[in-house]
């Protein structure tokens, strides 16, 4: 069976943005980009049912601007076996990148889709859940556990009172939680490979996909900041400031 | 226009997400309903009807909603949401796997995470674990959104008296079975709703060690908490991460104990009222959003704050 993965492009983990001044939003000039940590662990997830002989063929799939390539050919080094970029400079929200994938899943009639459970810029956590609804497949979000046997899937999630097993039929929809694996990392003899692996680009328009975006950001500001307080002496001197300062306990 | 809020619920009766997501329809203004959801759940759908400035409480009572499974509620949900101009869902795990499901097949671009109502249309969302807030107008018809319980105050339980209306449910999906939980059990006050949260980190390096924070929880009456490291290294269970990736608490008192202070967990804690952190650097961010900081080894100070608590 083969494997699609959505690969997002994203400021990454490690830098802490900066809000435009003029509040139209953050500062992603010169800035450090990665691919979406719980995209990593999509990959990974894919790769390792590839090498357990469940899946045969595992592709990537980015929508945004032409750098996205960069953060597919990371994909492929880690051993996806090819790539797609549904290419635009259009903004994209959720719904629309559910749209574009949708299309993707239209053409390549994978058996399992996995996708980031959250993407760490606009923290939306919707695209998995939305690309379920629009190809009508089963969906298993926060993914810790995945067991694919007898054209099923397990999927232990992890949800609010703690983990909840499901079992849904493929063709299926997995979103990636923290715990689901450890990523391997890339290594550069499997760069140079990447290279050489296909990567194909498509357009929303040949998709036939209208990405307009319905969400208007009418302004992007910086959270009020904490005052950092001060260190106190002593643990009799913590619990007397709760007591008679903060008046919380 | 009506308003439509999802229920979170134990069946018996409703959380106080749904309470906070209430308030959050208020302010948006109009009628507001509420969907109970689930299987033998009259009782939730009991107490929905005392919920402050709910006038009617759609009860939909059937076994292939016993699980709150994504498809089948989505589809319940989508049959109801016409009659709306707009569909909230606390951002729980339930609401986070459930609402972009129905908002998809509404064609509406979800807004999630709200934590404040410019105006019917308009909503603030933080965005990039916190460090920025966008202020976002939507275009759709029908508005589904999912709201950051912190964001907004629980309006009250009592002294509402809606009607209920029973409504059918979609066959089920067939798409999707359930097959268990492991619920992690305490005694203590839910994550998100306790007015302390005692949060340890990997400076505890071992599960073992988190019972050092019982007593001092007990004596607080304080929730448990932890960070990505303290879940990840297996020192407790996944639902007791707090974090931009985890659960979002804002109590009045958080005391962070071995945790360095990651931009991703102090997304999740940073509104809290008042912060506590305890750490053995000195130079750990965490400092920087603090109120009261003790420096030094938590093994020796924790035992010494609860000696102190004591007193
Ligand atoms: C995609 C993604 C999502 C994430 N989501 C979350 C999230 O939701 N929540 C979250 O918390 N993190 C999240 N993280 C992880 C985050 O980046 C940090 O790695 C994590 O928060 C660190 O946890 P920690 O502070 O417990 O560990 P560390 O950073 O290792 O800090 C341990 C601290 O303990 C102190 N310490 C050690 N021993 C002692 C002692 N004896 N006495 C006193 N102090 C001691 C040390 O000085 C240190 O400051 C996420 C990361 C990624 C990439
Ligand atoms: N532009 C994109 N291209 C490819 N995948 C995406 C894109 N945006 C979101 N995704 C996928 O959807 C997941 C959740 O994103 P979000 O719903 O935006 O939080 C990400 O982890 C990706 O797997």
């Amino acid at each position: 069976m083969k494997a699609l993965v959505s690969i997002k492009r994203v400021v990454d983990y490690n830098v802490k943005v900066r809000v435009k001044s003029d509040g139209t939003g953050v500062e992603t000039a010169n800035v450090k980009m990665s691919m979406n940590p719980f995209d990593e662990i999509a990959v990974e997830e894919a790769l390792r049912l590839r090498e357990a002989g469940t899946v045969t063929e595992v592709v990537a799939v980015s929508c945004g601007p032409l750098a996205c390539q960069e953060t597919l050919r990371t994909a492929l080094a880690l051993g996806a076996d090819r790539a797609i970029l549904v290419q635009t400079d259009e903004e994209l929200q959720p719904l629309a990148v559910s749209k574009l994938l949708k299309a993707v899943a239209d053409k390549e009639a994978p058996q399992i889709f996995i996708v980031g459970k959250q993407a760490i810029d606009d923290d939306s956590n919707q695209t998995g859940q939305m690309l379920a609804a629009l190809t009508g497949w089963s969906q298993a979000t926060f993914a810790s556990k995945l067991k694919i046997a007898d054209g099923k899937a397990e999927v232990t999630r992890e949800v609010d009172g703690g983990l909840a097993t499901i079992r849904i039929s493929l063709p299926a929809i997995i979103t990636t939680d923290l715990r689901l694996n450890e990523p391997r990392y890339v290594t550069l003899p499997n760069i140079m490979k990447a290279k050489k692996k296909p990567l194909d680009t498509l357009t929303p328009e040949a998709l036939g996909v209208d990405v307009k975006p319905r969400l208007k950001t009418l302004k992007v500001v910086e959270p009020s900041k904490r005052k950092a307080g001060a260190k106190v002496a002593d643990a009799a001197a913590l619990v007397d400031k709760l007591r008679n300062e903060a008046k919380v306990i | 226009m009506a308003l439509l809020v999802i229920a979170e619920h134990d069946g018996a009766g409703i959380k106080q997400a749904t309470l906070c997501t209430v308030a959050a329809a208020a302010k948006i203004g109009g009628e507001i309903h509420v969907l109970v959801a689930g299987h033998n759940a009259a009782g939730a759908a009991q107490a929905a009807t005392r919920i402050a400035g709910v006038s009617k409480v759609l009860h939909a009572d059937a076994p292939q909603l016993g699980e709150f499974l994504a498809e089948n509620v989505a589809a319940l949900i989508v049959g109801l949401a016409k009659s709306y101009s707009h569909v909230l869902a606390p951002a729980t795990s339930n609401g986070k796997d459930v609402m972009p499901r129905a908002a998809a097949l509404l064609d509406s671009q979800q807004i999630s995470e709200i934590v404040s109502v410019e105006s019917p249309d308009t909503f603030v969302r933080p965005i990039y674990a916190g460090n920025a807030l966008a202020t976002v107008q939507s275009s759709d018809a029908i508005k589904v959104i999912t709201v950051r319980t912190t964001g907004f105050d629980a309006v009250s339980a009592e002294g509402g008296s809606a009607v209920i209306e029973s409504v059918v449910a979609p066959a089920d999906s067939g798409l999707s079975t359930f097959v268990g939980r492991e619920v992690s059990k305490s005694e203590r006050p839910e994550l998100t709703s306790a007015r302390i949260v005692v949060s340890g980190g990997r400076g505890m390096g071992s599960g073992e060690a988190f019972k050092l924070l019982e007593p001092l929880a007990d004596k607080l009456g304080a929730a448990m908490g932890a960070s990505r490291a303290a879940v990840d290294a297996g020192y407790v269970p996944n639902d007791w991460q707090v974090g931009q990736t985890g659960k979002i608490v804002a109590p009045d008192l958080y005391i962070a104990i071995g945790i360095s202070g990651a931009i991703q967990h102090l997304a999740g804690m940073k509104d809290s009222k008042v912060i506590v952190a305890i750490n053995k650097d000195e130079e750990a961010p965490i400092f920087q959003v603090a109120d009261y900081g003790l420096v030094g080894d938590l093994f020796q100070l924790v035992p010494q704050v609860v000696e102190e608590l004591n007193k």
